[in-house]
């Protein structure tokens, strides 16, 4: 007979990792001997600075991309723009198959080098999986709420702000947070473009063949990843109305 | 109240044909009353429905809502003055239910606290909990709840026309006949002015003031059910509404309308002789024993007390069943053949003795009108 594994057992194993992880991880750290104790006392100051920096990029060009990304989405679904809103996913397509690093590369020769073009790169990268998530999302809602909607006596405003929007909240927020989980793993290449941000650690590392600096720049971007994660959770969890939220019951 | 003259619609087809579907439609719904347009699917009929808020433009014609044509209204305020229900119910799933019963007093701007005191009443007048539904959200309710306040959000701005799209076509049998009844029981208190769409003849009969069967963009017959099903006006509508249509008009009759009243009686302490000399003065074989106050108490049949002596109280039988005079035919013939006789004793709601009805009555009310509309097809007959 399989056994089966109930919620709460699954829950309870991945406490037990967890736990061990922390306890391995806090082995690893004390005292000042302990091998991220002494990397923290050799690399602190540029860890804090860069974390700064690496965070800046991320808000700014996550925020400019849900800022651009959501209208952008909203426009595309209207039915008068049906005819063309394929072809301008498409063009966004496309766009997310150029990597990433060669999307930097190419932002420098538009910008130069700096933040300005990491934020315009690291912005193009987010921009597609907001866009289709809104898109998709509006266009998910069943015709019959905008029909009883409309015969209601709403407008077309009306409906997008209190029918559409909020029906398709759980699809955008989903698409707000796949491109914030891309944007903060790619935010080390900005280093590579002279964007600053914890890459400097993690490339000078591997060129230097320092295995320490290395870890000084990849714990925290880790760390980072998670953090943002945990935080927009938080977010879909609290701030998507009870009665469109499949995680709220 | 809602009025539409030649009202056509022309839908373009991608092949450069075009579909007529709404052609020439002329009728009107007087107020306070249900009317059901009825059809096959691709009839037409919710193309009218739907031209009358504006969801469908009209190719031409007109329409007047409540004395308005609406060709000089702006279609939002219209669609916030007339109700409107559809199949799929289309609660919002984000909005609780309180808010989504306020949707349209909140677009008009009504004072917050009245709608959601307003919405609190019309739950209870579809009898459910407000303390328990107004904070509740769509999902968690089930479909016939879900349907109810889809029809009480119509209500709540107290408009006095109410579209409904095939309101309760999603509900499974038993509920929405319970729901078609709430609904009736409502609307003698409201007297609203529906427009009603329906594929089902039997909801059509149940709720209508009037039916109008459409076909092919067609007004086919405009009349109520009892006109309809004694006289369709054509082979189309007879195979649509059905080879039992005559049955189907036992449910529109009430006993009352059939029944022969006044009729002569006995009481318990009255003499047989009384009671046969009665019975052969009127020329029946039965007689019914009232009790002191007229409440049908048994009855008598000639045969058994031919040669009998004493009183009535000594010799009479129970009723094996009684018929109250507002039910309807159809429950009247029920009990006949589940009784296997052919006459029933009418009473009132307080079993007062009222009349009685023979199913040869009943036969020959169903069949009068077609008697009359049958004497030139008949005599046609004879002369061949």
């Amino acid at each position: 007979m399989k056994m089966q594994i109930l919620p709460h057992q699954e829950r309870f194993r991945s406490r037990i990792a967890f736990g061990l992880g922390a306890i391995l991880g806090i082995g690893l750290m004390i005292g000042e001997r302990g091998y991220i104790g002494d990397t923290w006392r050799l690399y602190s100051e540029d860890i804090l600075f860069l974390t700064v920096q690496h965070i800046q990029l991320v808000l700014v060009s996550s925020g400019l991309a849900i800022l651009v990304g959501v209208p952008v989405g909203i426009m595309l679904s209207r039915p008068r723009m049906q005819r063309y809103s394929e072809a301008v996913l498409q063009v966004f397509n496309i766009g997310t198959t150029i990597p990433t690093l060669a999307l930097l590369a190419l932002s420098i020769t538009l910008l130069g080098i700096g933040f300005v073009p990491a934020v315009f790169g690291l912005w193009a990268a987010t921009l597609l999986p907001i866009v289709r998530n809104v898109f998709q999302g509006l266009r998910s809602v069943p015709d019959y709420l905008k029909e009883a909607a409309t015969g209601m006596g709403m407008t077309p405003l009306h409906i997008l702000r209190s029918v559409e929007l909020p029906n398709a909240l759980f699809v955008i927020f989903a698409g707000i947070r796949t491109a914030v989980a891309v944007n903060v793993g790619t935010v080390p290449l900005a280093f590579l473009i002279g964007g600053g941000g914890l890459g400097e650690l993690i490339f000078t590392g591997i060129d230097l063949n320092e295995m320490q600096m290395l870890m000084a720049g990849a714990i925290p971007v880790a760390l980072l990843s998670i953090a943002a994660d945990w935080i927009l959770a938080k977010a879909q969890y609290w701030l998507i109305p009870r009665g469109v939220n499949p995680l709220r019951n | 109240m809602i009025k539409l003259e030649k009202l056509s619609k022309v839908f373009e087809t991608p092949g450069g044909g075009s579909v007529i579907a709404a052609d020439q439609v002329s009728m009107e719904v007087p107020e306070g009353e249900i009317c059901v347009l009825l059809g096959p699917s691709g009839c037409g009929k919710t193309t009218t429905l739907k031209m009358i808020n504006g969801l469908i433009q009209k190719t031409s014609g007109k329409i007047w809502v409540a004395g308005c044509d609406t060709d000089e209204q702006d279609p939002v305020q219209l669609r916030r003055s007339i109700g409107y229900v559809i199949q799929q119910i289309g609660l919002f799933p984000n909005m609780t239910i309180e808010d989504n019963i306020c949707v349209v007093p909140d677009l008009l701007g009504w004072d917050k606290t009245k709608s959601r005191r307003r919405a609190g009443e019309l739950l209870e007048l579809v009898n459910l909990d407000p303390g328990i539904f107004l904070k509740r959200y769509p999902k968690e309710l089930s479909g016939g709840q879900q349907q109810r306040v889809g029809v009480i959000r119509a209500l709540a701005a107290d408009p006095p026309v109410l579209l409904m799209d095939e309101p309760f076509g999603a509900i499974d049998p038993i509920n929405r006949a319970v729901i078609q009844d709430e609904f009736l029981k409502m609307q003698t208190e409201l007297r609203k002015t529906i427009a009603f769409v329906s594929h089902d003849i039997d909801e059509a009969i149940k709720m209508a003031d009037k039916i109008a069967i459409f076909k092919d963009g067609v007004l086919e017959q405009y009349d109520s059910p009892d006109d309809l099903l004694a006289r369709p006006a054509n082979d189309f509508i007879a195979s649509f509404l059905g080879q039992d249509r005559t049955l189907k008009r036992l449910s529109l009759l009430q006993v009352q309308d059939v029944m022969f009243g006044d009729q002569v009686r006995v009481m318990a302490r009255d003499d047989l002789e009384k009671a046969r000399g009665l019975m052969r003065e009127v020329g029946h074989k039965n007689i019914v024993m009232v009790g002191p106050r007229g409440r049908a108490r048994g009855y008598l049949h000639l045969n058994d007390i031919l040669d009998s002596t004493g009183k009535v109280e000594e010799h009479y039988q129970g009723l094996p069943a009684t018929v109250n005079i507002r039910d309807d035919l159809r429950s009247a013939v029920s009990k006949m053949f589940r009784h296997d006789t052919t006459w029933l004793v009418c009473v009132d709601d307080e079993g007062f003795f009222k009349g009685s009805i023979t199913q040869r009555a009943i036969s020959h009310a169903l069949g009068a009108t077609y008697r009359d509309s049958d004497v030139a097809t008949g005599a046609a007959a004879e002369a061949l």
